[in-house]
């Protein structure tokens, strides 16, 4: 299917998928004209990671507040809007419920197109709005739910060519964060902490099969925590640091090499980074570097881009908006959806 | 005025149109839950049947709760969302004195009451006043032992109010104080939450109007039971 992506458009989004109450407007596809988001992360920190039924309560009382804040610092009226673009799932239930009926709601009364949009094609979606994409492309997808690599060949098309087998890649980072004592949310923590120290301690890499694009770090995360119980069983002063910078070195080795087999595999003419987990700073430096030595373009979002947000959702909805995807009020959240039938 | 009521706060979901003292339109289920996905749909069907268009509505009012989390997040959602996006006055109503409405003219008090499990209910106690159901105290979570056993002490015959008399109503009927209501009477009808939304005071703050929940998120009880220790 060719689209024309240069279409002019205004794309309301709306993303309630996790923690975040976030409502951005973006023209065609590319422009943030605004970005509002509500982040719950103080909220959640008491509990040592986020609470479902607490979420889903912020949810109601943000969204209308988040939402008028992105139409007014857009200003743009709703007549003007093309149409409203909300996160169907992958996420909490009751979370995306509060965006999917608010979305439905803006949809009813203005009469406007409704689009549904997968999570993940949103933190995809972020790239475009730096940079137009090239096909085919790569791209690696990590964060607190996810560790995939997509294939596409052009807008709006998704093939998962590599998945994690067990847990995610931020998973992993919440998980060896907790067992370090280091508060919520744990990455950027452990981003911190490993710039003092150095890669000294030999962590497992998972490469599975040859030529697998999968991934697994279960078994890393067991070796972090079982490392860290010896250690202390044997009276040994633990260094977090350098646990830190070795267990980073482990993810961002296997992430970067399966990347860049996936990107060559497909003869990628350029590669993308998606997530929450692509905002830390060594897997940024790394897959610079390989990217760089195999002269293919490769496109990393601001870091404010990187973790939920509704622009890259408005992003993504723009090109279902300009396939023809659209949903009628019956639109229910799903916590589990399938990137392919996108 | 014309007034649009949302009732999705428990098993039956309910949607009604009114303009003064006229029902336009009324829709009520008692059979799945999955209001995320027939809320929508019901609305936009019973204020086009009313000969409306949203924006000629006046008025939102929504029953706020107590009842199922979820289902309270799907109405309150969607009525506050459009009362926002509409420049609409917004009316919150709860969710047991809709199903009170059903038991004027009864001679004593009318309790209406949703499951709340384990062993819980959510109750209030209602009694007509020139014509009006007037609260007698206010809604509450409650063990249903103690709730009988604080009803039992009052001075008149008291009319249970349920949808969940497969639950309770076994036990309710070995109350001597005890009737039951039939089973017209213990749905919430959004047309009766129309009429006295109407008539109530609408929400100063759309923004921030949230579900009554009269229970705390269960991680949010344990963490301050934690702290009190
Ligand atoms: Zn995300």
């Amino acid at each position: 299917m060719k689209l024309n992506v240069n279409q002019k458009t205004l794309i309301l989004g709306i993303e309630t998928s996790c923690d975040e109450t976030a409502a951005a407007v973006v023209e065609n596809g590319t422009v943030i004209r605004s970005s509002a988001v509500a982040s719950q992360i103080e909220v959640h920190r008491r509990f040592g990671g986020v609470v479902p039924e607490i979420a889903s309560r912020h949810h109601v009382d943000q969204i209308t507040v988040i939402c008028e804040e992105a139409l007014s610092k857009s200003g743009v009226a709703w007549e003007d809007l093309d149409g409203i673009a909300v996160t169907q799932g992958p996420g909490l239930i009751g979370a995306l419920l509060v965006g999917v009926n608010a979305a439905k709601a803006l949809a009813y009364a203005h009469q406007l197109p409704l689009i549904p949009v997968h999570h993940i094609t949103g933190h995809i979606y972020a790239n475009r709005i730096v940079r137009e994409l090239h096909f085919p492309l790569i791209a690696l997808v990590v964060s607190g739910g996810h560790t995939e690599l997509v294939h596409m060949k052009e807008h709006g098309s998704y093939e998962v060519i590599g998945t994690t087998r067990d847990d995610a890649a931020g998973e992993a980072f919440d998980k060896v964060a907790r067992t370090l004592g280091l508060p919520y949310p744990g990455g950027p923590e452990i981003d911190r902490l490993a710039k003092e120290g150095s890669p000294v301690i030999d962590f497992p890499r998972a490469w599975l099969e040859e030529g697998s694009l999968d991934f697994s770090f279960s078994g890393l995360k067991s070796a972090v925590i079982n490392y860290v119980h010896n250690e202390q069983q044997r009276g040994h002063k633990l260094n977090h640091a350098d646990i830190a910078a070795s267990f980073q070195e482990s993810v961002s080795e296997v992430l970067v090499k399966k990347t860049m087999m996936a990107a060559e595999r497909v003869h990628a003419k350029q590669i993308l980074v998606a997530g929450g987990v692509s905002a830390n700073s060594k897997i940024r430096l790394e897959i610079e570097e390989a990217a760089r030595t195999r002269s293919i373009p490769l496109t990393i979002p601001p870091l404010a881009l990187c973790t939920d947000n509704a622009a890259m959702i408005a992003a993504s909805g723009t090109i279902g908006f300009l396939k023809g995807t659209r949903a009628d009020l019956s639109l229910n959240g799903r916590a589990n959806l399938n990137i392919e039938d996108f | 005025m014309n007034v649009l009521a949302i009732d999705s706060s428990n098993l039956v979901m309910g949607v009604a149109v009114t303009e003064e003292q006229k029902v336009l339109s009324e829709l009520i289920t008692n059979n799945k839950k999955n209001h995320s996905e027939r809320l929508m749909p019901a609305l936009a069907q019973m204020v086009q049947a009313a000969g409306l268009k949203p924006s000629e509505l006046d008025r939102i009012v929504v029953a706020e709760g107590p009842g199922s989390y979820t289902g309270l997040r799907i109405g309150i959602t969607i009525a506050k969302t459009m009362a926002w996006t509409l420049k609409k006055e917004l009316v919150g109503v709860s969710s047991l004195e809709v199903v009170a409405q059903n038991g004027r003219g009864f001679e004593g008090y009318v309790a209406p009451f949703f499951d709340a499990r384990r062993g819980q209910v959510f109750a209030g106690l209602y009694e007509q006043k020139d014509g009006k159901m007037v609260p007698t105290v206010p809604d509450r979570l409650v063990l249903m032992e103690n709730w009988l056993a604080e009803l039992a002490k009052r001075d008149r015959p008291v009319l249970f109010l349920s949808n969940d008399f497969d639950k309770w109503g076994e036990k309710l009927s070995s109350e001597a104080f005890a009737v039951l209501g039939d089973s017209t009477q213990n749905l919430p009808r959004p047309a009766e939450l129309a009429r006295i939304g109407a008539t109530k005071e609408p929400v100063s703050n759309v923004h921030h109007f949230l579900p009554v929940y009269l229970r705390l998120a269960e991680a949010e009880a344990k963490w301050l039971a934690k702290q009190g220790r």
